[in-house]
């Protein structure tokens, strides 16, 4: 029998080890999956690579990830606080400790999908010309000249859905999908937080992961 | 010469925007346009966090944490919204299918190139978000700035000083808070400041 549900944040995150790779969704708080981030923070993981759109919001949410540096790269493209003074993790950035790899977020949102499909690369136009495309390869499409970008993989990839059944199909609500799709084909183990696990299967053109691509699934309250 | 207010130039962006089109708007001036869009047509304003079809900001009181734009912002939808993820978002932009993006700007240069992403505020981290995405991918890429930095110097410029976000795209439109054509042929789309 598929049971991909779990009952603590402890079963959900079971099996992070030190040097993994997390990639973790949310846009403007929208599916970022708080309670497992928390969780993690409260986890002794450490030289973390983390995949994420901004770094913002982990750092707001799991603090002690980057003031006890247990994060040793960051895959994103928005690296910066708010404010005008520099945020921890800038700071580490500038010194070296943390690996930055900046990607443009239609890239960044390509190498998940590309990296989910079995496509290690692919060609963009997208950062030609621009200093995100320097050291890269490049070749001309059409009279074009694009850019390679590699794909993504992770160890694991936490995210937020609303409703989730036990054979691991997610559905959103609003604009908690961003990175999740992607990130859950991306990645090794996802596990999905959700605000209502149901009983009955989702209807089968009702959601918008199907479980073939989730590993756990945990119903959590919305803690934002 | 009064320059023209960030509302006024979005006003005169958004008098462009014609029926039928797919539109992206960038943070700052450009996301003012849709304001001054006009109301009765089926113009589809696009979000590359995965909205097409962004409707008025919420109300206060109103607002859904799960109902944000690109900037973040707390929105609503309009009439035939469409919800996707980021990579279908992406592909949308990246795919040709977006008529129009307008950006914000810090520079552009004589031959089309933006720079807008990266500031170089000293001790600040790198934002690079889907500017580069819409600078590479929509169809027209029309700039909306002030004429002038708050120093006074201009952002119309040979070269740009600041890190490209894309190059010799600039071409369709550009607004900006001017009123006379002292530079007409020198920049491209001068003719719609």
């Amino acid at each position: 029998m598929i049971d991909k549900r779990v009952e603590t944040v402890e079963q959900a995150l079971d099996g992070l080890f030190d040097g993994c790779s997390i990639m973790i969704s949310g846009f403007g708080g929208a599916g970022l999956p708080i309670t497992l981030v928390r969780a993690l923070e409260a986890t002794s993981v450490r030289n973390l690579t983390l995949i994420l759109n901004s770094i913002r919001f982990i750092e707001y949410t799991a603090p002690s990830l980057f003031t006890d540096k247990r994060v040793a790269k960051a895959i994103c493209s928005a690296a910066r606080s708010p404010g005008k003074e520099p945020g921890i993790y800038e700071r580490q950035i500038q010194s070296g400790e943390l690996e930055l790899e900046l990607s443009p977020q239609g890239s960044f949102a390509e190498r998940l999908r590309a990296g989910g499909a079995g496509i290690p690369a692919f060609f963009t136009p997208t950062a030609v010309g621009t200093k995100l495309a320097e050291g890269k390869e490049t070749r001309e499409f059409n009279g074009q000249t694009c850019v390679m970008e590699t794909g993504l993989t992770a160890d694991f990839a936490i995210l937020r859905g609303q409703t989730a059944d036990r054979w691991g199909n997610v559905a959103f609500r609003g604009l908690q999908a961003n990175f999740g799709p992607a990130m859950a084909m991306a990645a090794r183990t996802t596990i999905v937080e959700v605000t209502e696990l149901q009983e009955e299967a989702l209807p089968p053109n009702g959601s918008h992961i199907p479980g073939i691509f989730t590993n756990r699934i945990i119903q959590l309250p919305d803690e934002r | 010469m009064t320059p023209l207010s960030r509302n006024q130039i979005a006003w005169r962006a958004a008098q462009d925007l014609v029926e039928g089109w797919y539109v992206n708007l960038g943070m700052g001036m450009p996301v003012l346009a849709a304001n001054y869009a006009p109301k009765d047509a089926d113009i589809m304003f696009q979000s590359e966090n995965g909205i097409v079809g962004v409707g008025p900001v919420a109300a206060p009181g109103e607002e859904d944490l799960d109902y944000v734009d690109a900037g973040s912002q707390k929105i609503t939808l309009r009439e035939g919204a469409a919800l996707v993820d980021s990579a279908m978002a992406f592909a949308m932009i990246r795919g040709g299918h977006i008529d129009v993006t307008m950006l914000g700007g810090f520079q552009v240069a004589s031959n089309g190139d933006l720079a807008n992403w990266d500031a170089m505020i000293p001790n600040k981290g790198a934002l690079v978000g889907g500017a580069m995405d819409l600078a590479a991918g929509a169809k027209s890429v029309w700039v909306v700035m002030a004429h002038l930095t708050r120093d006074g110097e201009p952002r119309l410029v040979e070269k740009c000083l600041y890190p490209v976000t894309g190059g010799r795209r600039c071409r369709q439109g550009l607004y900006r808070s001017c009123r006379h054509r002292g530079d007409a042929g020198r920049f491209p789309g001068q003719g719609n400041c």
